[in-house]
Formats: C-alpha cells, structure tokens, sequence
C-alpha cells in the first residue's frame, strides 16, 4: 500500500529541492518572552480558566479530599490510577460511555492562557475517558502551573500524546457568539490545590 | 530649505488647487520650493494594476527627475508609499535603476511627515473656522505608518473642530483600478464610508489623499449630501486672509 | 490544485456583485467579521512580545520551506519509527486514490471527518463517495455546511454566511433526528449536533484529519479545534488518516511554543482554543497514516515572491479584517480559500487560465489591513501587485494602459493632454460611457481644472 514506490516521494523531494534552490538561509530571532513574569501564578491561573467559564476552586492541599468528595458525590466518576487515594476510591474501569464524569489531575497548567495540558501519565486516565463523560474535575497543584506557553512545551514530553484543554468544549460557528458543551465534556471544574 | 515639490499626475492634472496650497504653506514656512517640471507620475497606477515594464519606466523617470534633492515632499500618502515602499521591491539589488532608487526613495516625504519630522512644526499657523473629520487613508495609516502626524496638525488649527471618524481605519473602497474592476464592492464600501462621515456631523471631509478623496467626493456629491471633501494642504494654507473652502 | 470548488461561475467582480445585492448575507457577514475582530486584537494587544512572536513565526517558516526536503525525510523517519506510515501525493488524484485505498482495505464504508482545508481542497469527500464511502463532517460548521448542500465561505468558520435562523430551518429539514421544537438559540443548535454525531462517533471504525502542525524532529502532529469533535476523531477510531500539506511542517518541538500563541489569538481570537491534541506514530495503538500533499504547493515554492504565503497557518485573520471578503463573501472567490490569502493562494495553485482564477489578484483594493494581523508576516498585497503583473489582460485594458504610459512618460505630452482636457472640460458628460460607466454609476467625476499645475506654475510659480 505504500507509495514509496510510486515515485511521488522522489518527485516531489526532487521539485523542492529545484524550488529553493539559492534560496537565501534564515535566521531566526527568538526575541519573544521563554519566561513569563507573573507575581501570582495559581490567582492568575484562576483567572483565566474562570474566563473560559469553568468553575474554578482555590484550596490549600488538605481542604482537596473533602471538596472532591463534595462534588463527586452522586456522579458515577471515573477515578484513574494514580490519583491520591484521599481524593477519591479508584475506579478505572467504569465505561466512559456510561461514566457521569472523570476525575484527574494534570501534566501541566499554563497561567496565562487558563490551560490544562492531560499526557495521559498517572492520574490522569486515557484520552477516551477525558473525552466522553460530560463532566471533567480537574485537581491541579500549585506547583503545576507554569508561566505562559513556552514553560509549558519544555516541560511536555512530546511522545506522549497530549490533550490541552482550555475550559470546556465550545463552538464560535454560529455568528462566531461562544456556545459551550458541544462534544467534549460541558462542564470543567477545576481545584487548584496550593 | 530647498525643497522638491512632487505633485502627482493626479493633482497636477485634476487638483491644481492641492499643488498650490503646498507650494503656499511651504513658503509661509520659509522653504525654497521647486517644481521639477520634467516630473510625471510615480507609475503606481500601472505596477498596482499588472503593468510592471511600464512602472519600471515611470520609476526610472522618477528618480532620474528628483536625484539630487535634499527632500521631495508629495502631497499624497498613496504616492509617497509608492516610492518609499514599493519601489525598492520593483528593481531587483543590483540591476539597472537599484542604486539611484535606493538613493531616492528614502528623501520622498508625504506632507505632514515632512511637517513634522523635518520641519519639526505642527503649528503651521492656519486658521479654518469649520468642523473636519479625516479619514486616514490606507497606504499613508498601513503604507507609510503617517499616525497621529496628519490629526496634531490639524489640532492646531485655529477655529477648527475636529470630530472623529467612525471606523476610520476601514479602507473607502478606491483603491485605484479596483474602483472600476469590482466597482460593486468599491461602492458598497465607500457607500459605508460615505454613512460615517455623515454620523460625524462634519461641514468637511479632510484627507492626504485626493484620489481616495475624489471616490469618497464623488460618492457624497452623487448622494447630495453638501459635504466637501478638502486636500489636508488646502486646510493647512488657509489663513484669516483667505483660502476659504 | 484541481478545480474541483466551483462555488460560483462567474469571475470575481460578477460573483461579488450579486453578493452585495444579498443584504441578509451583508449582515451576517459584517455582523460575525466585526465581533471577531474586536476579540482578536483585544486578545494580541494583551501579549507584550506580540511583534516578536510574528517575526519568529514568520522566519520559522522561511526556514522550514527553505530546507523543506530535508525536513520531510525527517518527519517520515520519526512518524515510521512510531509506528505509522507515510503516503507522498503528487496531487489531489494521487492523493484521494491513497485515501480511498487505505479506507477500502478497512473494510468500511463510513469515515467520520475532522474538519481539514486540505481535504477539502483535493474534494475528498466526492472522490470517496464516487468509491462508494460515505464521509461524514463533524466540525459544526462543516455539518451545517454538508447538510445544506451548500459551500464553505470561510477558513474558520465555513458557514459564517449562515445565521442561526437559517441554521435552524437546515436542521430541521435535513438532520432526520433534529428534536421537532429546535429553537435558534446557538446553543441548542449545538446541543442538537451534538446528540446527531455522538452515535456515529462512538460507532466509527476510520477517521480522516488534517493538521495545522507536524514536527519533522519528533514526528508528531498537532491538531487545535473548539467542539471536541477533533478529539473524538482522533482518538476512538482504529484507523487514524490525516491529510497534511507539506508545507505544514514545523522543525521542532520547541517551535509549538510560537504557534500556540500566534494561531488561537488570530484565529478565534481566544488566549487559547478549547482543545489541541498532539500524537505521535501510532503510540495509542491505532493504525496511523501520514499522507502527504503536494498538488501545486511545490509550484508555489519556486515563487521567489509567492513562497511566503506557503507560511500561511490558516488563522483567518486576514479573512476578518478584510473589506473585500466582508462584502463580497467567501463564495465569491470560487473556491475553498477565500479571502486574501485566496486572492493570493488560489491563483498559485491553480493557475490563472480560468476567468475567475485570473481575476482573483485584483480582488482588493490593497488597503493592507491583512498584512497587518496575519500572525506570519505574509505581505498579501505585495504578492497580489506581483501576481497582477504575471495575470493576463484584456486587449483593451492593455492598450489604454500603454497610452496612458506612453503619456506619462514624457512632461511635453502631459502637459499637452492637461491642456486638451482643459479644453474639453465642459463636454465631459456626467456619466461616462464604456467600462469608466463603473465610476459614474456610483459617484460623480471631479470638475476638470481649466489649468493644470504644471501650466499654473509656468505662469506665475
Ligand atoms: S494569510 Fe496570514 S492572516 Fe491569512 S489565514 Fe494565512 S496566516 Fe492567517
């Protein structure tokens, strides 16, 4: 089934080599912020993701196990691997077609731009079960969240794949007005636990 | 100071009145004012609309005419972006004209920056008893990066009244040979154009541009609407003795 | 680029002309180009090192497309070492028979689609339909778009010509399982879109993409959407096929960092979209296949000045701010890049021997406002003036334009034509004849001076 033997590779590697040819070399100028200033970066973080309206809850770390207890209460939750046992009782293996919601943590958060970023590493299940239930709790660390966007794409591992998330699943296309929930999970709770 | 005066084809030709309140403003503000006769037309018309040989030509023209001069100063931001920015991407480094473009194009002034910046005046002594908007015309707001300079000189003039435009920065819909090539969106848009200025409750509509001018005159004369258009030289010469819209 | 998108037949100006007429789609334009404007630049102002960013953007880009050979081999390497594959496509033919191909040895005949430009452009769709596979959008837009038989008029958001009104009567009539009391509240619209596709997406075997990125060094593509569609594509099927131009490379992992920021700004004009998944090979087990589209971008490469809108990432920006595009629509332009970057792109592709092809770089007045926002520099009029000079003309075009020339180039015959026009300035009737009738249709003619500038300056200057 390959075309590796159909020639396209070579004609079309051969036509861009043609194209450029004494074409002048490019420098880049990374001129743009690597780090961001930010004097608070979970209140900023906060912010933002309020901004995409998910709900957004500020807890020092031993206040986490009963708010999650509060909200997962009556929801048939996913509950990964990896997640500390006070949060919640593992649950891995509830159908995400039929699961209420999912609970996880993250790989990453970004400040600046209210983002969550999922590698699907401990705690934080797989794309599937982030994806179907209409519910996602995410339990975010202080020590988490990142700057802006180039913090973030340091410290991701680029084999794994990835799931950013910035508040819940919308749509601009009708009058390009923001509509929340379409097929991603509609509502996002996040606790940041400092 | 000595300086050149590039008029434009189009001024020259429609708008002899633009060329002579420069020239007036100019010597009020103690220049030494000449006018290459030898000049034409900067070739935009012709590079804009796909006649590229016969811009090349005009722009050869160009620079032979105004080499030597300390400062051309056009009373046009349109044709000022032309030599100034368009110019030195016509003729490849190197090849015939380059070197005398290079020269050239850096001393072309649009009339307020020369204001402005050279002269360093934004008073200029003017007396213009009336209510003004400006429409800020694309290739001197996006071309030439003109900003404020053409609305400070205009603050300064005494009696005047300027109210500001609408959604200023939206292009009037000219645009050169677009304004006969999709003449219904070129319409359409100084149609739009056209509503702003009237919100504005102006006696005049005040650009650096007269062919930008001369789309939206044309379409508030069709429309009747008793609003002049005027050249920002014409409102810059015009003192208590005179020059009365 | 085959001509497969004839939205309309007619050249640019005619095409616009009806779309001035339709003040419905006046209004639905205006009304969704402005609000995206007011977001974009609230949400670019906000970033201090905006103008760094772009110029980083622009010179990534310039220097992937300048060693873009080398870079393909290495993203073919890294995405085989992870397990996929890679098709090469020549053209859009070549690249709908692999498509078609990989899907037949599934054994299906239902893909589901991640909303894709590059598909759209080889006419995916058809090419599978004709092979007996039915392709289903799932992007909202696409759906309205696909359901209501009609065509996509933007990047972004393909069904910007619609207003949630007309959007319901298209549910209504064509969804089959639309609820019968669907108001035209969006967000109802969506709720109804999302129960029409939740059933197909948990029951599809194969799914097609595109993508906005691919990182030669690591393999990896990127996906940026909004609804979630995108994820459920890419991550429920078995067989994962995107469908990515070559110019769509990016050299490392690091460079996301840039992209990230300049993309969902110009585009939704958001600090950040909704989702974005990356993947690499097949690492989540799927069968993952990489095919990778030429049809004409190679041509446009060897384009000294038309190269850079091969750095195009399809934000939409300049789509937006244009007025052009904002009166006239996306139909206009007759195929499935409107706006600027069709203006330029669209003529590169495909050539300019049709009529409308030919027309496209005029259809603009150069005001340069898309310059302005495009998050990669892309100097859009500067390559419009130099495709207008590759365009053909007409003959009467050509020869007014070469008097007019042949006038201006000498001081004694302008000053010889000033003065013949001086004097015949009181004939000169209020509306002219011929193709300057498009002048006085609309607007009156400046009164012609009785003396020149250079005549006056002579006399008393
Ligand atoms: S040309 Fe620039 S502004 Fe337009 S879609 Fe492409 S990247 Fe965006």
């Amino acid at each position: 089934m390959s075309t590796r033997h159909s020639g396209a590779r070579e004609e079309i590697l051969g036509r861009i080599r043609r194209a450029v040819e004494g074409a002048p070399e490019v420098e880049i100028p990374r001129g743009y912020r690597t780090t961001t200033d930010v004097a608070d970066l979970v209140e900023l973080f906060a912010e933002r993701v309020r901004d995409y309206r998910a709900v957004v809850h500020v807890l020092p770390a031993a206040a986490v196990p009963a708010k999650v207890a509060e909200l997962v209460a009556g929801r048939r939750m996913i509950v990964p691997a990896g997640l500390p046992a006070a949060w919640a009782a593992p649950a891995p293996d509830v159908d995400p077609r039929s699961a209420d919601g999912v609970l996880t943590t993250c790989a990453v958060a970004i400040a600046e731009t209210g983002t969550i970023v999922l590698d699907t590493g401990p705690g934080q299940g797989t794309r599937e079960q982030t994806l179907i239930p209409d519910y996602h709790l995410c339990v975010v660390g202080a020590g988490q969240v990142v700057g802006g966007v180039p913090e973030a794409v340091a410290r991701l591992d680029p084999a794994r794949s990835l799931t950013w998330i910035s508040g819940p699943s919308a749509t601009s296309d009708i009058e390009l007005n923001r509509v929340e929930g379409v097929h991603g999970p509609r509502t996002l709770e996040v606790i940041i636990s400092t | 100071m000595r300086v050149a005066l590039f008029i434009t084809c189009v001024n020259d030709t429609l708008f002899p009145g633009t060329g002579k309140a420069v020239v007036s403003l100019l010597r009020r503000l103690g220049c030494d004012v000449d006018f290459p006769a030898a000049q034409t037309c900067c070739g935009q018309m012709h590079v804009n609309t796909g006649y590229r040989d016969e811009g090349v030509r005009l722009a050869r023209h160009f620079t032979e005419v105004f080499a030597g001069y300390d400062a051309v100063v056009a009373p046009s931001g349109s044709c000022a972006a032309m030599v100034r920015e368009q110019y030195p991407k016509l003729v490849r480094p190197g090849s015939r004209g380059a070197a005398a473009i290079a020269e050239v194009a850096p001393r072309v002034h649009e009339l307020s920056e020369f204001l402005v910046d050279v002269l360093k005046v934004e008073d200029v002594g003017a007396y213009f008893p009336h209510r003004v908007t400006y429409h800020p015309t694309c290739h001197s707001l996006r071309g030439l990066r003109l900003g404020d300079r053409p609305t400070r000189l205009l603050e300064k003039v005494r009696g005047l009244e300027l109210v500001p435009l609408p959604a200023a920065q939206e292009c009037c819909g000219f645009g050169g040979t677009f304004a006969v090539k999709n003449p219904a969106v070129s319409a359409a848009m100084g149609a739009d154009k056209v509503r702003n200025v009237l919100d504005t409750g102006a006696e005049v509509l005040c650009a650096a541009d007269n062919s930008c001018l001369m789309h939206i005159g044309g379409t508030l004369s069709r429309q009747r609407t008793g609003i002049r258009v005027m050249h920002l030289a014409e409102i810059l010469a015009a003192t208590d003795e005179g020059t009365r819209p | 680029m085959s001509a497969t998108f004839l939205g309309m037949p007619g050249d640019f100006p005619k095409n616009a002309a009806r779309a001035v007429q339709d003040s419905q789609l006046r209004y639905n334009l205006r009304k969704a180009t402005h609000t995206i404007r007011g977001k974009r630049a609230a949400v670019v102002d906000e970033l201090p090192d905006w103008r760094e960013l772009r110029a980083a953007g622009k010179a990534i880009k310039d220097e992937t497309l300048r060693h873009l050979d080398r870079y393909l081999v290495q993203l073919e390497e890294a995405v085989t070492r992870a397990g996929g594959h890679v098709h090469w496509a020549r053209d859009a033919a070549e690249a709908n028979r692999v498509v078609a191909g990989l899907v037949k040895a599934t054994g299906e005949t239902e893909v589901v689609k991640v909303k894709s430009m590059a598909t759209q452009e080889i006419g995916l769709n058809e090419a599978l339909a004709a092979e007996g596979i039915t392709a289903y959008e799932t992007d909202l837009a696409e759906l309205i778009v696909q359901l209501g038989d009609d065509f996509p008029s933007h990047i972004l958001v393909p069904a910007i010509h619609r207003n949630r009104a007309e959007i319901r009567e298209i549910f209504l009539d064509r969804m089959g399982d639309a609820p019968p009391g669907l108001t035209d509240e969006p967000a109802a619209l969506a709720e109804a879109a999302r129960l029409h596709l939740r059933e197909r997406f948990l029951r599809s075997k194969v799914a097609v993409s595109g993508a906005n990125f691919m990182i030669a060094e690591t393999g990896t593509l990127v996906v940026l959407e909004s609804e979630g569609n995108g994820r459920m594509c890419l991550t429920l099927p078995e067989t994962l096929i995107s469908v990515v131009g070559i110019e769509k490379l990016l050299p490392t992992w690091r460079d996301l960092e840039v992209f990230l920021q300049l993309l969902p700004r110009s585009s939704t004009g958001e600090r950040m979209n909704p989702y974005t998944s990356t993947w690499t090979g097949s690492a989540e087990g799927q069968d993952f296949h990489l095919v990778l589209l030429d049809n004409g971008r190679t041509d446009v490469l060897a384009d000294e000045v038309g190269r850079q809108a091969l750095r195009c990432i399809r934000c939409s920006a300049c789509l937006n701010v244009c007025p052009v595009y904002e009166r006239a629509g996306g139909h206009a332009y007759g195929s499935v890049y409107p706006g600027p970057i069709g203006a330029i792109l669209t003529p590169q592709l495909r050539g300019m021997s049709s009529e409308l092809d030919a027309s496209l770089p005029y259809a603009s007045s150069l005001c340069g406002a898309c310059y302005d926002v495009c998050p990669v520099a892309i100097d859009i009029p500067e390559v419009l003036v130099d495709l207008r000079a590759k365009a053909p003309h007409g003959a009467a075009e050509r020869a007014g334009m070469r008097v007019a020339g042949w006038i201006l180039d000498d001081q004694t015959r302008l000053a010889k034509a000033q003065r013949a026009a001086g004097r015949l300035r009181r004939l000169v009737p209020r509306r002219l004849p011929g193709p300057l009738s498009a002048w006085t249709d609309t607007r009156d003619l400046p009164e012609i001076p009785e003396e020149s500038f250079r005549d006056w300056w002579e006399r008393e200057g």
